[in-house]
């Protein structure tokens, strides 16, 4: 469904993607895994042609598919007009606009009423704190109720395939959950196929059926989340299950990964 | 002059300044750029509606649509040919394209109609008064400034409020980026806010017009009062540029009437006053972003 294939994103003369390449089949959940600065939102980023502005040719090398078109140079109305949604990282709602119209504003690129009525019906399903919260100003909201209000909206869309930019951020282990489930349940019955951003890789490889590790702006493991689970580097940099002492006692720190 | 007339005429001229205050906000918010150019094409608009008057004969309500038209196109022109060709632009470097862009158009109208004053008359005079209540002395202008004011800003209201565009100038007023990630084309956005801007300013000089006299540079003071009732309104919020607009006019024609060589000061040392007292002005709202 999304075929991305070798690109290169660049911030003045910082290279921050060394040529990425992923696929995305439909139905699926996807993680995408990596500490600070590993390029995981540079990545959504590209394939949302948010770096319009600094720069036109974003990105420099490798093309992005989706559903066998290009989008690598198309504009982000167009993108999101074409079925991706994208629940950016720190939720970034609409404060002074009330909930309903920050979900009605997630609509903005569709033009069927019905449509539109039936999906806010399906959004305040999935999140009924919402409905309760209809009037009021999403600024004034707790973090939580503002992250589900990002995915509501995203959702509006009726996106093919949802992007989700850390939905774990800030959030208690509880709530993390809590909206976890929602996003498989979202996923499972609405068909929405997901490209899911997280540093809480316990919990992304958890709900994913295929997970990408970036390190430094290179994907250094893709495989199932059984298998990345059992890996013994992802399980002590990442899981943070210490297993092993080098033969001089020390704790290893990083272990040299090669690109692949 | 009675008190009674001295608040109506400061009211009526505070509301002028307040629709005025209104053009300069619509931009300010969209784009935080603060229109220094907002008075002169405001200018230029009504100059249009004159040249259609005194040289095709085209009556007042034909020559005021055309100019509401040409301003609109004005306000895309600017944004379009001036301000989005700007490369990784600072938001000191866009201001000081809009005062090119004021002296440009300040330029042009110079030298199209000439510096001298001309005779340009709207149909709402202040020499005709009536008698509302005992004491109450309305000028004609006056009222049909306080209708247009009135339709005007229940115009607005209810487009901010209940059109898709405008719930989308709001968005992208709060917050752009996401407002991109929404589909939203932030540059139409923008385009239209000046479009929309300059609309509301010339049906405001127009009104302003009826006070002073037509010249290339009549409007240079209203726009600084009017920028300064939006300062007063805290910048951000449209009530607040209305009643902003409203205490700089009553403050100007009561000191005014006191000691009119202090008329053109008097509102901008009370303005200092304020901002000294309250930075962000009078009615602004800020956000702090939760994480």
């Amino acid at each position: 469904m999304l075929k991305v294939n070798n690109i290169e994103t660049w911030y003045d003369l910082i290279r921050a993607l060394h040529g990425i390449s992923f696929e995305i089949k439909e139905g699926d959940i996807v993680a995408l895994l990596g500490s600070n600065g590993a390029g995981k939102t540079t990545t959504l980023k590209t394939i949302m042609r948010l770096f319009y502005d600094l720069k036109e040719e974003q990105p420099e090398k490798g093309t992005i598919e989706f559903m066998g078109e290009r989008i690598d140079r198309k504009d982000t109305a167009e993108i999101v007009k074409m079925g991706i949604g994208y629940v950016p990282e720190g939720r970034e709602v609409f404060p002074e606009l009330t909930v309903m119209e920050n979900i009605t504003i997630g609509a903005y690129t569709r033009n069927d009423r019905a449509g539109v009525k039936a999906d806010m019906e399906n959004v305040f399903h999935h999140f009924p704190i919402l409905k309760e919260r209809k009037g009021q100003q999403a600024g004034l909201m707790s973090g939580g109720e503002q992250q589900m209000l990002a995915i509501g909206r995203a959702l509006m869309s009726r996106p093919k395939l949802l992007m989700l930019d850390e939905p774990s951020l800030g959030l208690s282990p509880i709530l993390t959950k809590e909206i976890f489930d929602i996003i498989k349940n979202i996923n499972e019955k609405d068909g929405v196929t997901v490209l899911l951003v997280e540093q809480n890789v316990n919990m992304a490889l958890k709900y994913s059926n295929f997970a990408y590790l970036l390190e430094n702006g290179r994907i250094v493991r893709a495989d199932k989340p059984e298998v990345l689970r059992e890996d013994e580097d992802i399980k002590e940099f990442y899981l943070g299950i210490a297993t092993e002492q080098s033969v001089k006692g020390y704790k290893r720190y990083r272990r040299k990964v090669r690109f692949r | 002059m009675p008190f009674e007339q001295l608040l109506i005429e400061g009211l009526a001229m505070g509301a002028c300044y307040g629709l005025f205050g209104l053009a300069v906000i619509i931009i300010y918010k969209t784009s935080e750029v603060v229109n220094f150019a907002a008075g002169t094409m405001a200018m230029f608009s009504v100059y249009i509606a004159f040249h259609f008057i005194t040289f095709y004969g085209f009556p007042f309500w034909v020559a005021f649509i055309a100019s509401l038209i040409f301003a609109g196109l004005l306000g895309v022109f600017v944004e379009f040919f001036f301000l989005r060709p700007a490369k990784n632009p600072t938001l000191l470097g866009l201001i000081v394209i809009t005062i090119g862009v004021q002296l440009l158009l300040a330029g042009l109208a110079g030298w199209k109609w000439g510096a001298d004053q001309q005779a340009f008359s709207i149909p709402f005079s202040y020499q005709v008064t009536y008698k509302l209540l005992p004491g109450f002395v309305v000028s004609q202008w006056a009222v049909a400034v306080f209708i247009i004011a009135f339709i005007v800003v229940t115009i607005l209201a209810l487009f901010f409020k209940f059109t898709k565009i405008g719930t989308a100038m709001r968005a992208t007023q709060q917050n752009k980026y996401a407002a991109k990630i929404m589909g939203i084309k932030t540059d139409r956005i923008t385009a239209f806010s000046w479009a929309f801007s300059s609309v509301i300013g010339v049906t405001a000089a127009m009104l302003i017009t009826a006070r002073t006299i037509l010249d290339p540079e009549f409007m240079m003071e209203p726009f600084l009062r009017a920028f300064a009732a939006a300062v007063l309104g805290g910048l951000m919020s449209i009530p607040g540029v209305l009643i902003g607009g409203g205490i700089v006019g009553l403050i100007e024609n009561f000191f005014g009437y006191l000691s009119p060589a202090w008329k053109p000061i008097t509102a901008f040392v009370i303005i200092v006053l304020v901002l000294c007292i309250r930075p962000s002005g009078l009615f602004a709202k800020h956000y702090v972003k939760k994480v």
